[in-house]
């Protein structure tokens, strides 16, 4: 991004050509032109190779996690809405009594909530593949092999710009994830997200919150 | 060991055990490991820059890809979709053997080829150009981001290697620009790959020296980088470490991966 902070919609897009937007800030590369009167040092060679490094350990992952989460029932029990919850009311009811702030009750409070599970629900299975697709729409010789994968997103420029907009949503995601946590009682819940083990204390209770 | 088993005999007996069962998942992980590695490396799945912190997201990258795409053409476009202008990127300063063959219209511009190959070779351009012309209207993607469509027009550079014919043990084709610092190198896969050409032409005309002119090797199914400007000299090898670093080329000695096909 930061060698070409510059964005385009269909198959190409260059310094020549008309950007979709530009983000506004200092490129890595001379020819660029980001308004801004000094280059930046090259960060691509490292980042590129920490960025697929990282990408098969999600892919190992997530893979995991889904298919322990499908056998053992985690998903039905814990992620899917329950089965009183699986109505527009119920979804309507659910977004009124957040924009009013309302205090979940117990049994709430030790489970997932209905939009908390939509919002996992998403995350899981709409974003994360969604971009490891669009990542892969980018790769000259994934697409020579695959090249529906490109040309149902409109073109490996458009994939570009749809592979920026769902990592900005997964990191809104985290970002707003970590915060709910801090609001719920932070110490309990990060350590029971990270090892698994029960959750301790009252949620949202002072004392968690130190 | 024995000392602590005496006095804590509960605790060491899981511990022994612990240690007996996680032992025999080392010893069977890394000969799962140790065979994985063989056979990838029978079928050419390993890259050159595999060692190393990040050796192992290369491997997977080079591995999938090579059993995915062996044998896939890289996307061609219609002629509408050639973008105008192309586009020029940055170019290190020319050399003085550069300059000197650019006033001279390039006439004296030679492509040598040798290494494992039954006849080595030296052809001037017009030689190139006698051989069969091929053009293909493909894409140029940038690992910055950006990317334009051009038709290219050359020969493909499995002719030029049947000219000179390659022997049995070849594994990969090193080649290097007039620049020294700027040399790369394919698989066979990619070196044989039927749109992998030497290009002289583009959209009609002569490839300008800002996109590679007058030679440049393209390799549509990897990114730009691999498509080496201003090509001189091609050495076919079946082993890449007395080259350079022995990481396959420029591109790992920069920081940059060797195969860029993502």
């Amino acid at each position: 991004m930061i060698s070409h902070p510059r964005f385009y919609w269909g198959e190409t897009g260059n310094d020549l050509t008309q950007p979709l937007f530009k983000i506004p800030i200092p490129s890595s590369r001379a020819l660029v032109p980001s308004g801004y009167g000094y280059v930046l040092p090259d960060q691509n060679g490292w980042s590129r190779y920490l960025h697929f490094q990282t990408a098969w350990v999600v892919v190992f992952t997530g893979l995991l996690y889904v298919i322990f989460g499908l056998l053992t029932g985690h998903f039905r029990k814990n992620v899917f809405p329950r089965e009183d919850d699986r109505s527009w009311r119920a979804f309507a009811n659910a977004v009124a009594g957040h924009l009013r702030f309302q205090r979940p009750g117990t049994e709430e409070a030790w489970s997932y909530n209905l939009l908390q599970r939509l919002s996992y629900l998403f995350v899981i299975f709409v974003l994360f593949p969604f971009e490891i697709w669009t990542g892969l729409a980018m790769s000259p010789a994934f697409v020579s092999a695959v090249p529906a994968a490109v040309t149902l997103l409109g073109g490996q420029q458009s994939a570009r710009t749809l592979h920026l907009f769902v990592s900005l949503a997964l990191v809104l995601f985290v970002l707003v994830h970590v915060f709910m946590i801090f609001l719920a009682g932070f110490r309990s819940r990060m350590r029971a997200m990270i090892t698994g083990a029960k959750i301790t204390g009252r949620a949202g209770s002072e004392t968690e919150r130190t | 060991m024995n000392d602590s088993l005496s006095s804590k005999p509960f605790s060491n007996k899981l511990s022994r055990r612990k240690l007996i069962t996680s032992g025999l998942a080392t010893v069977a992980g890394v000969t799962a490991l140790g065979a994985a590695a063989k056979v990838a490396q029978k079928y050419g799945l390993v890259p050159p820059d595999h060692g190393g912190f990040w050796g192992p997201g290369e491997t997977l990258n080079y591995a999938s890809q090579r059993l995915l795409t062996r044998h896939s053409l890289a996307r061609e476009f219609s002629r509408s979709q050639i973008s105008k202008p192309p586009f020029p990127n940055e170019i290190p300063p020319f050399n003085d053997a550069f300059k000197k063959l650019q006033a001279g219209g390039f006439a004296d511009w030679r492509l040598t080829v040798d290494g494992m190959v039954a006849r080595p070779a030296s052809f001037s351009l017009d030689q190139l150009k006698s051989f069969p012309s091929r053009s293909q209207i493909t894409m140029v993607q940038c690992e910055e981001g950006w990317s334009y469509i051009a038709e290219w027009i050359g020969v493909p550079l499995s002719h030029v290697l049947d000219v000179v014919g390659i022997l049995p043990q070849a594994k990969y084709v090193v080649y290097f620009s007039i620049d020294r610092d700027w040399w790369d190198s394919i698989d066979m896969d990619d070196a044989l790959h039927p749109q992998t050409f030497l290009t002289y032409g583009m959209n009609g005309d002569t490839l300008p020296v800002g996109n590679g002119g007058p030679l440049r090797l393209r390799v549509p199914r990897q990114l730009g980088y691999k498509s080496v400007k201003f090509i001189t000299h091609l050495t076919v090898t079946d082993n890449l470490k007395a080259f350079g670093k022995g990481l396959g080329s420029a591109s790992p000695e920069g920081g940059y991966a060797w195969y860029a096909g993502i």
